[in-house]
């Protein structure tokens, strides 16, 4: 009896008591989903409600009047957000830095993640510890120094002028060039890595092919090179065009006054001005924004984390 | 895979000497000018170490340092934990329910805006303090949070390339001969995922130690880490005594990662001499 019963008991608690598989599933899975998903939630909620002094300083969407729960909607921050031409032309410009960087940074890393492909082994090695080293230092440190190079009285102008090639310092730092220098700068080892696995993948018989039939050097990598490289490309690339369509420290420390950036924008509104709201429709309309791109990306990733 | 052509142009020579000497241009100018006599910074006056004193001497400064490797330290540790787990379930669970959401949280945080996160989770970390006594103060538990769940998605990303080349054939055997999954994962699969589980430690360590946007939205007035000590005294101009830390940073990350890349070099030839003698008997 008292076997039976302990048994039923052991049952219904294994029963009860979730497996090992689901346990390894659910402790990454509930956190993720509470402090990555959930608050994306919680941003799109308070872009409906207003400012106001108070803390914290937004009203509530659902208030209790004559015993009915009433659910209040302000569409007055996303009306603002296309009344104000300030927002539209900062996500404008925002996306248009975002595309050149991404597209120097592709111009760049190619043919970097290229040679060290065709290194030696050893070598092959030792430049890709070379090229992620410096992400390893403090980014905003590395931001800083290019304050120090592209100053007027900078490293930079110091060795044009004293080389003579130029008489007066070129002003480069709060312009958007510094800032197209800054993020290519910093994004540049994201575009390099998966470029190089991708060009490892490649079946270098192909482009022997290509050559010994008469293809010039263009021809092989647009015909061969760029077709097989797809995937790394477009990896690449999304790793520098989403977080440089946000990007708040490079603009904020080298761009210029006109250099508004939806990045800024948004901590501008959140800091300065305290209108929460506000910088949660921004936040609401940048990743509605970016949705394709990131579900781009997700697509790749996911595969290449799954394969093998 | 093997038939990768080895060129040695000089056209291959010189796009690698162009683009390491941009990304380590600002580096090296960091090094020089932090042995510069002179306030000015980018003006030469003589060689000094002044600015290394000075830097000891700041309190803010020091106190931000101490809270970073503190709050570095945590986050790498619990993210090494949840990220091992995200990547066993993402190489070696074929399907489940939720497979989409979950792929999606752990490959979103890698490419999603700073400023998008640290908003989005502070207003969380204020909807839960209004229900929970434990997040209406913001702090060190708060950037952790933060820290933990973006770290997480790079970690999982280091450990499942690592366990996708894992020969699963192995432990398959040992279940085979009965030992329990968890004996398996503790003898078998974890001293094999080990250098990969150490590489997303010190990832996620550096990434914490870096982060300045959303540790700004997420902080409250207990905590200053030294990303924001930085950027206030770098918002107001470049100063010396940043240079010596960055130089100080510079120094500790090459020297950490030469030891790192010399200990998994000498792992590697001590795994392919096993191989050949192993398959000489």
């Amino acid at each position: 009896m008292t076997t039976q019963s302990s048994a039923k008991l052991k049952k219904w608690l294994t029963r009860l008591t979730p497996s090992g598989r689901c346990a390894i599933l659910a402790v990454p899975y509930f956190w993720l989903f509470l402090f990555f998903l959930m608050p994306f939630f919680i941003v799109f909620k308070i872009s409906f409600a207003e400012a106001v002094i108070a803390i914290p300083p937004y009203t509530q969407l659902m208030t209790m009047a004559e015993e009915q729960v009433q659910i209040l909607l302000n569409l007055g921050n996303y009306a603002y957000l296309i009344e104000d031409s300030l927002y539209i032309s900062s996500y404008l410009q925002s996306v248009r830095i975002a595309s050149i960087s991404t597209l120097l940074c592709l111009v760049i890393g190619f043919p970097m993640a290229w040679a060290i492909v065709h290194s030696s082994p050893a070598n092959r090695n030792i430049l890709l510890m070379l090229i992620i080293l410096p992400s390893w230092t403090s980014f905003l440190i590395r931001v800083y120094a290019w304050i120090g190079i592209l100053k007027n009285n900078g490293f930079l102008n110091n060795i044009l002028m004293y080389t003579g090639i130029i008489d007066e310092p070129l002003r480069i730092l709060h312009t958007d060039t510094a800032v197209y220098i800054g993020i290519v700068y910093t994004y540049l080892p994201f575009m390099i890595l998966p470029l190089y696995t991708a060009l490892m993948r490649v079946d270098y018989s192909l482009v022997e092919a290509a050559r010994d039939l008469g293809a010039s050097t263009t021809t092989v990598l647009l015909k061969v090179l760029l077709p097989l490289t797809k995937a790394g490309i477009i990896a690449g690339s999304m790793l520098v065009f989403i977080p440089a369509v946000g990007e708040f420290v490079i603009p904020e420390l080298l761009g210029g006054p006109d250099s508004i950036l939806i990045g800024k924008i948004l901590w501008q509104e959140f800091f300065n001005n305290r209108d929460w709201p506000v910088a949660a429709a921004v936040a609401s309309v940048m990743l509605l924004l970016l949705m394709v791109p990131i579900m781009f990306f997700y697509r790749y990733q996911k595969r290449e984390m799954e394969a093998g | 895979m093997d038939a990768i052509p080895v060129y040695k142009t000089k056209w291959k020579w010189a796009i690698l000497g162009l683009g390491l000497s941009f990304l380590y241009l600002p580096i090296l100018s960091l090094i020089i000018y932090s042995f510069n006599a002179n306030r000015l910074v980018t003006v030469w006056s003589g060689f000094s170490t002044k600015w290394y004193g000075a830097l000891f001497d700041d309190a803010l400064l020091m106190n931000g340092i101490t809270l970073s490797l503190l709050i570095g330290f945590m986050s790498a540790t619990a993210a090494v934990v949840l990220g091992t787990l995200a990547a066993f379930v993402m190489t070696r669970y074929n399907k489940f329910r939720g497979e989409t959401s979950f792929a999606f949280m752990i490959t979103a945080p890698l490419v999603m805006p700073e400023v998008i996160t640290g908003l989005s989770l502070l207003l969380l970390f204020i909807s839960l303090g209004q229900v929970f006594d434990l997040f209406s103060q913001r702090g060190m538990l708060t950037i952790w949070i933060a820290h933990v769940t973006f770290c997480t998605a790079y970690v999982s990303v280091v450990v499942s390339s690592r366990l996708r080349e894992l020969d699963k054939s192995i432990e398959e055997a040992a279940m085979d001969l009965g030992a329990t999954p968890l004996k398996v994962f503790f003898v078998i699969t974890l001293p094999t995922i080990l250098p990969a589980i150490v590489a997303g430690w010190l990832l996620a360590f550096t990434l914490s130690l870096d982060d300045l946007v959303i540790a700004s939205f997420v902080s409250g007035p207990s905590a200053t880490t030294l990303p924001m000590v930085v950027f206030s005294s770098v918002r107001l101009g470049v100063s010396p005594k940043i240079n010596a830390l960055a130089t100080l940073i510079i120094g500790v990350v090459s020297v950490a990662t030469f030891i790192a890349w010399w200990i998994m070099a000498k792992a590697e030839k001590r795994r392919l001499q096993e191989l050949r003698t192993g398959n000489a008997k």
